[in-house]
């Protein structure tokens, strides 16, 4: 656990708002007692339901099968009742399909086993089946799902294995309290992991801020895979794939290519744990750790909450301020501010954060731009905020993108931050993206 | 949990703390020893030039705002920095009336023509003074020697001159450091330059001042320090090479980076965010250009001075500079695809 001065380059450095909650163990969240589950709770195609309304189910079964390789089932989080098969609220504000799950009060909870995926025995394409069956995506937040990731395509390989334990985000420690408390399951899952994607060793990346994580780690270094860990300083969009392979790879991801191409697979330390949970057992992901935190919390903490989980319940239980303002699922730099508390805890939800009404300063004046560079220097894939933020207000979308590689952006946030003039640029360049996909469709 | 509404924005939800405002008025922070000093070194003269000067912008810009229906744009401070600016690269006993004008078309000519505030191409400061250059040559190069005695006494005459009528040229004015090298090859001490001993422009001739407020905004990150920093070293490589071939007939590297406007143009005309390349670079390329072109102007040119003439020309390319000179993006092969 040497830490490396290695980095990539420019990125920020937002105030990290962690100690409140970082040495906080994950505590079990109680069980709602109405869940609220959307189907696609992923990038790719919902799955298709298995039951049907007033069924009852057993916690860990199946309510909806994957429907092609870039969809994953849905398991049930509780012991409890169909209550209903509708539309639920989501996070953009749509409407989708989903189940609303009554869960038994007096249930011991207990999780049923299926069948179970042996390390030993298994091959390449059953261990990423095993991890599709058990209904997992990336917990970082983007919710891709982890098998569809991990399938090596015809004619490359893959040399690094990289877990992913930055955690750049501000406020948020969930994967900070998985790496301190689930050392086995990460172990495990790595094994299955390099299993499937046959890579000849194993990094573990942890930024400097959780030096104790990467100590407890190292310590339990297991003997019989290639595993290290690798401790780098502390900067904002660490967390984001390309920048870590840039920063313990010394490699750069080629411009609209996948990690693969510089013969790496990036994976969430916690997507890690939960493939280590889950496999030996045959079992589904029906809970995540999350972190709920935010000046407009009372019990801060990181907390296993059953998936489906309303969020106002959430609330209910942690405590809110009363000058409670604004409410993002995911941490204050690339999180969703929510529209309204009937939504759910999603399998993507990494954090829950709470600002009142004083953290709040909606009225910043946007200034024109004035060249000072600051997005420059900030933007990690040096792109040139200032001048695709003039684009788009030209709506030069076609400029944007093929001169100034606008599509390359993945929108971290980071130029917006540092604006003086506090023109959103990041809101600009998603805007435009999509104006611009849509362009492609058509065309 | 009673009834929320819920405050909606997209992310990031958290902010740098900085503003446009915040940066503009910091400036002006730093600007302010360096006028006091000027007032100190040159009187009521300079106090009365740099006021109106700062008056003058100041006007214009609210006038000018309010006659295209928009938002008075005077708090965020520029039109400020523009007045001071001009008021500090003008001699202490320009006529007011002259100095009115300058700050009109700084403002009028150099930014608001543009679009005002981060669209313009030129240091407004720079494009008033241009003007007033071109229009009054003899007002502008009819300096007074700093310290005399009867600087908070009296009022020098010609700062009185009615508009549009010659002014009367007072018996104190006397040759710049820079004008007694080139037309007399009197070389002026450099520890009297440094502390601001010398005739000149109001704000020009303090460098420790002007250092210091530079150096006050790079240390609160208001300032790019490439800037002023690869124009001083080139002007100090290009001269000394030049003064290494023959000290006779070339002045000395120190005496080049502390004579004349260099440091205020420097550390904080040329280091103009909206006038200047943005990447590190274009910043160095367009720092190497404006040093270069100083000394070719000042040993070569007609005039003792050149440091106005290189910003405005360094100016002028940097749009050009931003296009050329492009970081290298992420997982490409070069800048340009």
């Amino acid at each position: 656990m040497l830490l490396t001065q290695n980095t990539f380059k420019h990125g920020i450095h937002p105030p990290e708002n962690k100690d409140e909650t970082k040495g906080l163990p994950i505590r079990q969240f109680s069980f709602a007692p109405l869940l609220i589950l959307p189907l696609s709770q992923h990038i790719g195609k919902a799955g298709k339901i298995v039951v049907r309304e007033g069924q009852e189910v057993v916690r860990g079964q199946l309510l909806a099968e994957s429907d092609g390789f870039l969809s994953v089932p849905l398991h049930s989080p509780v012991s409890g009742t169909v209550k209903k098969i509708a539309n639920v609220p989501t996070l953009s504000g749509k409407m989708t399909p989903g189940i609303y799950l009554e869960s038994f009060p007096s249930s011991t909870q207990e999780i049923i086993e299926g069948e179970a995926v042996d390390l030993e025995s298994a091959s390449v394409d059953e261990i990423i089946n095993g991890i599709q069956q058990a209904g997992i995506v990336g917990l970082g937040g983007a919710a891709f799902p982890t098998h569809a990731k991990i399938k090596i395509p015809e004619g490359k390989h893959c040399d690094t294995l990289i877990i992913n334990g930055i955690e750049c985000e501000p406020y948020l420690t969930t994967d900070h309290r998985v790496m301190l408390e689930q050392d086995q399951d990460i172990f495990m899952g790595i094994r299955y992991l390099m299993k499937a994607t046959q890579a000849k060793e194993c990094i573990i990346g942890i930024e400097a801020n959780k030096q104790d994580a990467a100590d407890y780690l190292s310590a339990k270094l297991p003997k019989d895979i290639p595993v290290s860990v690798k401790v780098v300083p502390v900067k904002y969009p660490q967390g984001a794939e390309k920048m870590l392979i840039t920063a313990l790879l010394g490699k750069e991801v080629p411009s609209g290519g996948l990690p693969i191409e510089v013969n790496a697979v990036v994976v969430n330390v916690a997507t890690t744990a939960e493939i280590g949970r889950l496999l030996p057992h045959g079992r589904g992901i029906q809970e995540r750790v999350i972190t709920v935190t935010g000046p407009g919390v009372i019990n801060k903490g990181n907390y296993l909450v059953p998936i489906g989980t309303p969020l106002r319940f959430l609330l209910d239980r942690v405590g809110v301020d009363e000058n409670m303002s604004e409410v993002y699922m995911g941490g204050p730099m690339m999180g969703m501010a929510v529209a309204n508390l009937d939504i759910s805890i999603v399998k993507g939800t990494s954090a829950v954060v709470v600002f009142t009404s004083k953290e709040i300063n909606s009225n910043h004046k946007v200034y024109p731009c004035i060249k000072c560079g600051a997005c420059v220097d900030a933007c990690p894939l040096s792109l040139n905020p200032s001048k695709l933020g003039l684009l788009a207000k030209f709506e030069s979308y076609d400029k944007m993108a093929a001169e100034y590689h606008l599509m390359d952006c993945f929108e971290c946030g980071s130029c917006s931050y540092v604006c003086p003039s506090h023109i959103p640029l990041v809101q600009y360049f998603r805007l435009s993206k999509s104006i611009i996909r849509k362009q492609n469709v058509k065309s | 949990m009673k009834k929320q509404s819920l405050h909606i924005s997209t992310s990031p939800h958290l902010s740098q703390g900085t503003s446009v405002e915040v940066i503009m008025r910091n400036v002006v922070y730093a600007l302010l020893p360096l006028s006091f000093y000027s007032v100190y070194a040159f009187g009521w003269n300079a106090a009365l030039v740099i006021l109106t000067a700062v008056f003058s912008a100041v006007l214009t810009e609210h006038v000018l705002s309010k006659l295209s229906n928009k938002e008075s744009t005077i708090s965020d401070w520029s039109a400020v920095i523009t007045g001071l600016l001009l008021g500090l690269t003008l001699p202490p006993i320009f006529p007011l009336w002259m100095t009115f004008l300058g700050g009109v078309i700084a403002i009028a000519m150099g930014k608001f023509l543009f679009g005002g505030l981060g669209y313009n191409v030129f240091n407004p400061a720079l494009v008033g003074r241009a003007v007033l250059q071109a229009a009054f040559p003899v007002a502008i190069t009819t300096w007074q020697d700093a310290f005399s005695i009867d600087r908070f006494t009296s009022v020098n005459s010609s700062i009185w001159a009615m508009p549009f009528m010659m002014p009367v040229v007072d018996g104190t004015s006397g040759a710049t450091p820079l004008s007694a090298f080139k037309f007399d090859g009197v070389v002026t001490d450099t520890s009297d330059l440094a502390m601001g001993l010398v005739s000149g422009s109001a704000g020009e001739t303090s460098t420790i001042l002007i250092l210091l407020g530079g150096l006050y905004l790079v240390i609160r990150n208001f300032m790019n320090w490439k800037i002023p920093v690869s124009i001083l070293l080139t002007v100090f490589i290009f001269s000394g090479i030049l003064y290494s071939i023959n000290p006779e007939l070339y002045p000395s590297p120190g005496f080049m980076i502390f004579s004349g406007g260099l440091m205020l143009g420097a550390v904080f005309m040329a280091s103009d965010m909206v006038a200047s390349p943005i990447t590190t670079l274009g910043v160095i390329v367009y720092g190497v250009i404006i040093g270069s072109m100083i000394v070719i102007i000042r040993i070569w040119g007609g005039l003792p001075e050149g440091v106005m003439y290189a910003i405005l020309f360094g100016n002028a390319l940097s749009p050009h500079i931003d296009r050329l000179i492009q970081n290298r993006v992420y997982g490409t092969s070069s800048a340009k695809s």
